[in-house]
């Protein structure tokens, strides 16, 4: 993974060192809120509900080891013992005190870690395939892509100040698990006639106007990278709407002025700017490439884990969910659940985090990924360390067996900590968790999203969840409304509103209902909650949800 | 005739720590509810809280909140408030932590 030279460690030293004076002046007086506001927003600090929250960005989901112990340092040292993975790779600190937010950035610039651009009106961290260089399924690593597109925007003087914040994912493979789709731009790593390119995806996004972004480039040649996606942003900054927040994203400069319009202004700027690259990024590129080279699977028999697949039930439960299949033999991608039925989906402890950052180094050649589905995985495992991972992972609270099954849930912070939030997330995920535990079922329903967002900004991507809920104020009292039929992948789609909304004590049980109908709907075991609801539709799931509606009706 | 006026209280976060303060009756800040000033009167909240914002050296987004008299000092009229006063629901952290360790 990328190593910072001795520029990048300057940077970041010097940054850091701006940002101590700027909170000293705080302190004494120097700077008013307002002027001290939009700089520790730079640096990933936020003032929340019940105190400041710190967001560090983990670039492309990839960490080593150290930066994980720092990580678990972080949370010991200067929070409560605990951080919080969120949907975007980043790792977030609900309690840190303001005097000591400058040595917890130092503490990240010596491991290569910093909270630059995780807020404000910038190119956020570029997320990716928490599968990247390992998927059996991917063409290419797109992780030396991301750290390019990472360099090349951090503090980029023409990108500092854009109508709203921006968002970059990238996948290397055709079954998108980075939701490129739902992203300001997208990118997908595809190959044509022998030559790595990209297609550029533009326009999507969540929040209060949910858009599945459209294709802008089918092919780009890689080279051509960083000014065309410098002509997309300059394009949004110039045509991009600043009088109104809520229109500021640039999925509505898109949809206002059209993709054909949108191509054609990018192509014109592309135009002009391409020729002021004179391929020192193509150089930079090659020397990042260098820092992702695969490490050398071994090769070896995977008697033991044939042995425990066989013979150990909980370890078999748990092999069948939470591995995927990687591209070496003999080898498997293994994701850690931090969502353990009635935990805070994506919150660790520095004791796991320490689990977790040995295990990687005593067996996954030494790399961590996190998802934006708040799990921890680690990449390159082989076969035969599986058990004595899984009984690591046993005895941490980390071998709970359910990726991608209900219990597996995305959840916002919420009105527990964020300011902006009208309803609470966390609780109603703890609840769906324990409740399908309880009934014993969750294997048997399979595959099943469910994705809570506390407010309509939707950093719980419910829009895009095959069961998504968003919470509401609603004259002063908890309300959420359902979505049905998301999908978060290559088939990308918005789910569709159920009805009238839910009191925070009828959610779980509606819910329930909801999952009643399609496990009674099902043509088998092998039709995924996704798959039944579009061939059923809304109206059966209506009825189960508003049974008073229909009588009504009757 | 003029819609009644919510008693209000006037909240902020303290600069240093993070953590949630109200302004009391004697010009200070507190960190409990209970203790701070019930404001009743419209005019006079207005008052107040550019008296509070004099002390932004200290404190940070100091707004009116909602509140009621109950039976030991002000209490919250919203979910919102009621969180802030007690802290998030998944762990025993914040103001209910600090409260049970006195």
């Amino acid at each position: 993974m990328y190593k910072y030279n001795e520029f990048d460690e300057a940077f970041l030293a010097e940054r850091n060192a701006q940002f101590r004076a700027q909170v000293e002046r705080r302190i004494d007086g120097s700077l008013t809120e307002d002027e001290f506001k939009p700089l520790r927003l730079m640096n990933g600090v936020y003032l929340q509900l019940h105190a400041y929250m710190l967001r560090v960005a983990i670039p492309y989901g990839t960490l080593n080891p150290n930066q994980m112990r720092t990580l678990a340092l972080l949370a010991e040292k200067w929070d409560k013992g605990y951080g919080h993975f969120t949907t975007r790779q980043n790792i977030q600190y609900n309690w840190p005190k303001l005097r000591d937010l400058p040595d917890m950035l130092d503490a990240l610039g010596e491991v290569g870690l910093h909270a630059i651009q995780t807020s404000g009106n910038t190119i956020r961290n570029t997320t990716a395939d928490h599968f990247a260089g390992a998927a059996a399924d991917e063409l290419t690593d797109p992780r030396p892509y991301a750290e390019l597109i990472r360099q090349w925007s951090t503090d980029h003087p023409e990108f500092q100040f854009l109508g709203r914040k921006f968002k970059i994912a990238i996948t290397g493979s055709s079954a998108d698990r980075a939701v490129i789709k739902a992203h300001d731009v997208g990118l997908q790593v595809v190959e044509q006639d022998g030559k790595v390119g990209f297609k550029v995806i533009v326009g999507g996004g969540l929040g209060r106007t949910p858009m599945i972004g459209q294709v802008l480039r089918e092919f780009l040649p890689q080279a051509d990278l960083l000014p065309y996606l410098e002509s997309v942003l300059t394009v949004y900054n110039v045509l991009g709407r600043r009088d109104n927040k809520y229109k500021a994203r640039i999925k509505i400069t898109v949809s206002e002025n059209g993709i054909d319009t949108y191509r054609a202004m990018t192509e014109e700027a592309f135009m002009a700017i391409r020729g002021q690259y004179d391929g020192t990024d193509q150089q930079l590129l090659e020397e990042i490439k260098t820092h992702f080279r695969a490490p050398e699977f071994r090769s070896a028999p995977t008697d033991a884990f044939d042995a425990a697949y066989a013979n150990d039930p909980v370890f078999r439960a748990w092999a069948d969910t939470n591995l995927h299949a990687h591209r070496a033999e003999g080898h498997a991608i293994a994701t850690i659940s931090i969502k353990a039925h009635g935990q805070t989906p994506g919150d660790a402890t520095a004791e796991q985090m320490r689990v977790m950052a040995d295990l990687a180094e005593q067996y996954a050649y030494g790399e961590l990924r996190i998802s934006h589905q708040q799990n921890v995985i680690l990449p390159h495992v082989h076969k035969n360390d599986l058990p004595a991972i899984h009984a690591t992972l046993k005895a941490h609270g980390l071998a709970t067996a359910n990726i991608g099954l209900i219990s597996d849930i995305i959840a916002c912070p919420g009105m527990d900590y964020c300011a902006l939030a009208t309803a609470r997330s966390i609780p109603v995920a703890q609840e769906i968790a324990t409740r399908f535990d309880e009934l014993k079922m969750e294997h048997d329903i399979g595959h099943l999203q469910i994705k809570i967002s506390g407010c309509i900004n939707a950093c719980g991507h419910h829009h895009v969840a095959h069961i998504g809920i968003l919470g509401l104020d609603r004259a002063g009292v908890e309300n959420y409304q359902i979505t049905l039929g998301g999908d978060a992948t290559e088939t990308a789609a918005i789910g569709t509103r159920t009805g009238p909304g839910f009191a925070y004590d009828e959610i779980v049980p509606a819910v329930e209902r909801i999952v009643e109908v399609y496990m009674a709907q099902r043509e088998s075991a092998e039709e995924t909650f996704l798959e039944t609801y579009r061939r059923i539709g809304m109206e059966p799931f209506k009825a189960a949800l508003y049974p008073e509606a229909q009588k009504k009706v009757a | 005739m003029a819609r009644a006026f919510t008693p209000k209280v006037i909240t902020a976060n303290d600069l240093l720590e993070g953590d949630v303060i109200y302004f009391t009756a004697d010009g200070s800040w507190t960190r409990n509810l209970s203790e701070a000033e019930l404001i009743t009167d419209e005019a006079e909240a207005q008052l107040r809280l550019i008296e509070a914002e004099k002390q932004n050296i200290k404190i940070v987004g100091a707004y009116l909140a909602d509140a009621k008299a109950g039976p030991n000092g002000p209490e919250p009229t919203h979910f919102r408030e009621e969180f802030r006063r007690t802290g998030p629901s998944n762990y025993f952290h914040g103001k209910q932590e600090a409260e049970a360790n006195v």
